[in-house]
């Protein structure tokens, strides 16, 4: 990279460049070894906080509830990534729409949604809660896809997907909260 | 006790109200009853000692295009036998007597005839829909059902 003259860099070799910093294991000077600081604009640590405290509602419809209830267990503990379940939607940062949803559901399902908290996000979890599913042609009574009530951040395939499907839908969720700008200038 | 002598028992009791046997040989054949005398032909295969049908297993709603149905699916806990009861309406304007206060399980199966295929029970107890919400137009089970475009904004 050429220096720039505008900046009226001296031309000639530079000092060294200091070694990349990795998070969390740069021993900072005059802190002693075992000091640990991590730098980063105030997105980064907010997102980061968003993303590892990601208490979902228990809302399962059908059988993908059953699913959820094993990825929440012991064998696959959702714990590992911040994800508890909560019974009420007042504590809840994510809703995980497990299951058909019909339109008798459907009044509530819009509801509990506005009842969360800002931030939230929703996952809608397996083919009913997808498109339908199953019920995609001639029902009467199922709502083709969740998305036609409330905005959905992550569809996870499969009916009814795994646990490790689930958990996967889950750190894809984290991944786009890391990537969330929650402060500066609105484009 | 075998259906054709359940059939025989009803026919000498209610007369021209017990139409035939269906199926018999079947298990369980059915006896077709007059709307009308479907609550005392009910509360006479229940109490009736050699009978004691205690046992509603199941109400179910049929269409048969030109008519409608209602089947009733009764078992003896004490005697061990099985019969059906089935009961023939019109297309148009469908009701018959409720039989919830012969058998009170007869009650959500009752409501849930109502709510697929618009079938009236007189003098139920709670006949309300059960499963599709209380605006919802229509009974679905009904073969000529019209799928409604939207439901409260959503396409259905």
């Amino acid at each position: 990279m050429s220096p720039d003259p505008a900046h009226g860099q001296p031309p000639g070799p530079g000092p060294p460049p200091a070694a990349p910093l990795a998070h969390g294991s740069a021993p900072f000077p005059g802190l002693g070894p075992e000091a640990h600081v991590m730098v980063g604009n105030a997105d980064l640590f907010v997102n980061w906080a968003r993303k590892s405290s990601l208490w979902y509602l228990l809302f399962a419809t059908a059988c993908c509830g059953i699913e959820l209830m094993q990825a929440g267990a012991s064998r696959y503990d959702m714990d590992r990534f911040g994800a508890v379940f909560r019974a009420t939607p007042r504590q809840s940062d994510l809703m995980l729409v497990a299951g058909t949803i019909t339109h008798k559901m459907a009044d509530r399902v819009k509801r509990l949604y506005d009842q969360m908290p800002e931030p939230k996000y929703v996952i809608s979890m397996g083919s009913c809660a997808n498109t339908g599913g199953p019920f995609y042609k001639d029902s009467y009574c199922v709502v083709k896809g969740v998305d036609l009530l409330i905005p959905v951040d992550v569809y996870i395939p499969g009916c009814p997907p795994r646990p490790e499907a689930l958990i996967d839908g889950i750190m894809s969720l984290q991944k786009i909260i890391m990537r969330k700008k929650n402060y500066g200038a609105k484009a | 006790m075998e259906t054709q002598a359940v059939f025989d028992m009803l026919k000498g009791k209610f007369g021209d109200a017990v139409v035939e046997l269906q199926g018999a040989g079947f298990s369980p054949a059915f006896v077709v009853v007059a709307p009308a005398a479907v609550k005392e032909v009910s509360r006479f295969l229940k109490e009736d000692p050699a009978l004691s049908f205690d046992s509603l297993m199941c109400l179910s709603g049929v269409d048969y295009k030109e008519k409608f149905a209602v089947a009733y699916h009764l078992h003896s806990l004490k005697h061990r036998h099985a019969i059906g009861l089935k009961v023939m309406l019109p297309r148009e304007n469908p009701s018959l007597p409720t039989v919830d206060d012969v058998w009170p399980a007869a009650n959500f199966q009752e409501r849930e005839a109502y709510d697929l295929f618009g079938i009236a029970f007189e003098g139920s107890k709670d006949l309300r829909r059960i499963l599709l919400p209380e605006d919802w137009e229509g009974h679905p089970l009904r073969k000529d059902y019209k799928y409604p475009d939207f439901y409260h904004g959503i396409k259905v």
